[in-house]
């Protein structure tokens, strides 16, 4: 059967060719790429057969699909009907129940080891995956069925990245990122609570379009939009370095719009794109709202304390109480530094006790 | 190694109490051993500057001045701190490097920082009766022409275990700045993963700044009491490089 390319698709939902050119230039611009890789997007799309992409969705909150939809450059729309062949997302998809799970087997054997896996929510692991199911079986069971002849899968928003608030300690259901559940498959990491829309479709988009894997880091991160910090493309900078902090959130250098390292703002150690991308159409973003960045596109980012702290809480790695490293450190130096005081009374009182020693018993003594 | 010092080579004031009683013992001239080389001690006061000054800036990196007011253009309070302690740190590495170097080519007491010889026997006596000698249980502590083996552990566990550590991850959390594909990322950007992200790095970096702090309290108080108390000077040995010992007593 021949497969449609994505230009066919959109020439016959009715887009002009000069509209289509114009999708390419802007897809191409919100991937950060030059001019002249417009007409090759375009040559791309005119040549592809749509890669039908397969949407899973485990313990999740939905909250990647609602970033998803938003998406201004590319449209969601134009992404979900011209570019990629969205067969099956439960909570987009028409069908439901049994229609619907067919589609994953007839998508499996006829796009066998060329369809992308995108992976919402994580699988939970403890009592043999009962705590998500999906068409009457364990999620974890559906994502290693299908993920068995995919050619890459992706994991979208911090769940399936790093397990997100349904694997914060203690973790119940033994939620897990899809990285340590599935070995032997490309995993592009999308992280994010939720990731940015554009962000999304940016992935999606170049792998289409490039039919390969964007570049990614050590943890598995697109390079294109995870390869810097908040802090470091962020708008407020220049009152880090000078040294101009908001002191509290009602205070007059929150007001001027000042840095807000010192009420915790986790920019300098958060890897996203928010403070260039920005959010919905690039309106704006938390820090720009006058909210620190709480660090969504972290690993375990809701165990590491205050969302107002920007150095990790101690508790739970023995110290047992809430403390931060200036607590504890503190702590201790009051400690041995209060031994050290004692210690040298006592050498001194010591010392003193065996000059006068020596004085009395003459031969027997010397300096020690 | 050991041979007799030529009068003066000590301090006066460290010597002068000692000479008396030696030469009240039967006018013996007192072993000076030169244990310390130039690099050696250079490296000690070039790192200890370091250490202090990567403390200070270190810490108010993490907890900033109070807000400056006025244009931020007028301002670099925090690049100015940022660089000093970039500045230091590298010459901290530098000098760390240059030290790891002079083990090879200095002497027997120059290899004593990186080793820590638990199979040997005399190392674990030594150890024993130093803690006994500071827990107040012996009324007088061995001689040592090197470290003294209490000494020697925490030296290797701060001084070369800590300082790699903070060498390592402050590398690592400066080429978040330098980005991906710096030599900064590509020789230490892996730690940032292996440790659970950079939050975590940040907040490992800054207890080990703690733990260097304990281990000032410590060294500058043992340095001090060993050199009133010990048989061995110990402040002008790393000023001077002589070591000198206050009585000729076998042991």
């Amino acid at each position: 059967m021949a497969l449609e390319t994505f230009y066919e698709v959109m020439r016959r939902q009715g887009i002009t060719r000069r509209s289509f050119l114009k999708y390419c230039s802007l897809t191409a611009a919100a991937l950060g790429l030059g001019p002249e890789f417009a007409p090759k997007i375009a040559h791309a799309m005119e040549t592809k057969p749509r890669t039908p992409v397969l949407w899973l969705h485990g313990l999740e909150c939905t909250c990647c699909s609602e970033s998803f939809i938003r998406s201004a450059h590319p449209l969601a729309k134009d992404v979900v009907l011209s570019m990629i062949s969205l067969d099956y997302d439960d909570t987009l998809m028409a069908s439901a129940g049994h229609q619907a799970e067919a589609i994953l087997d007839e998508v499996m054997t006829k796009y066998k080891g060329n369809y992308i896996l995108a992976v919402e929510g994580n699988p939970p692991l403890n009592e043999d995956g009962m705590y998500c199911i999906i068409g009457g079986k364990p999620f974890v069971d559906q994502l290693k069925k299908v993920a068995t002849d995919a050619k890459a899968i992706i994991s979208w928003g911090s769940c399936a990245s790093y397990g997100c608030v349904q694997a914060a300690r203690p973790n119940p259901t033994r939620a897990t990122p899809v990285h340590e559940v599935i070995f032997d498959k490309p995993i592009i990491k999308v992280p994010g609570c939720p990731p940015i829309a554009e962000v999304m479709t940016g992935v999606i988009t170049y792998m289409l379009t490039f039919d390969q894997l964007p570049a990614l880091d050590r943890q598995g991160r697109p390079l294109m939009f995870y390869s810097q910090r908040i802090h470091d493309k962020c708008y407020r900078r220049p009152h880090f370095d000078a040294g101009q902090y908001v002191e509290s959130f009602d205070d007059e250098g929150a007001r001027k719009g000042y840095c807000l390292y010192k009420v915790g703002c986790k920019g300098p150690t958060t890897y996203n794109a928010c403070s260039t991308v920005r959010w919905n159409d690039g309106v704006s973003f938390p820090i720009q709202a006058g909210h620190g960045c709480i660090g969504c596109s972290e690993d375990g980012f809701w165990d590491k304390g205050s969302w107002y702290a920007r150095l990790a809480d101690l508790k739970g790695s023995g110290f047992g109480i809430e403390s931060n490293a200036d607590k504890v450190g503190l702590a201790a130096a009051a400690v041995v530094g209060g031994g050290v005081a004692v210690h040298a009374a006592i050498s001194a009182l010591k010392r003193a006790q065996t000059k006068h020693d020596a004085g009395n018993g003459a031969d027997k003594g010397g300096d020690k | 190694m050991t041979d007799a010092s030529i009068p003066g080579t000590a301090p006066p004031a460290d010597r002068a109490p000692a000479a008396t009683t030696a030469a009240v013992k039967g006018g013996k001239s007192l072993t000076t051993v030169y244990v310390y080389e130039a690099p050696v001690r250079l490296w000690h006061w070039v790192n200890a500057l370091c250490i202090v000054v990567l403390c200070v800036t270190g810490y108010f990196i993490g907890s900033p001045f109070p807000t400056l007011s006025g244009e931020a253009s007028a301002h670099y309070l925090m690049g100015t701190i940022r660089f000093i302690h970039f500045s230091a740190g590298y010459i901290l590495a530098v000098a760390f490097i240059g030290r790891v170097a002079w083990a090879f080519v200095g002497n027997t007491y120059s290899r004593e920082l990186f080793t820590l010889p638990l199979w040997k026997k005399s190392f674990w006596k030594g150890l024993f009766t130093e803690i006994q000698w500071y827990a107040f249980l012996k009324p007088r502590p061995l001689k040592f022409v090197g470290h003294n083996p209490l000494a020697q552990t925490f030296l290797f566990l701060v001084m070369v275990l800590g300082l790699i550590f903070m060498i390592v991850t402050g590398f690592a959390l400066y080429s978040e700045g330098t980005g991906a594909g710096s030599w900064q990322d590509r020789l230490f950007g892996w730690v940032i993963p292996l440790l659970g992200g950079s939050m975590q790095v940040h907040t490992l970096h800054h207890l080990g700044m703690w733990v260097i702090i304990l281990f000032i309290i410590i060294h500058v108080y043992s340095v001090i009491r060993e050199d009133i108390m010990s048989r061995q000077s110990m402040v002008s040995a790393i000023t001077n490089g002589y070591r000198t010992f206050r009585d000729d007593d076998p042991d």
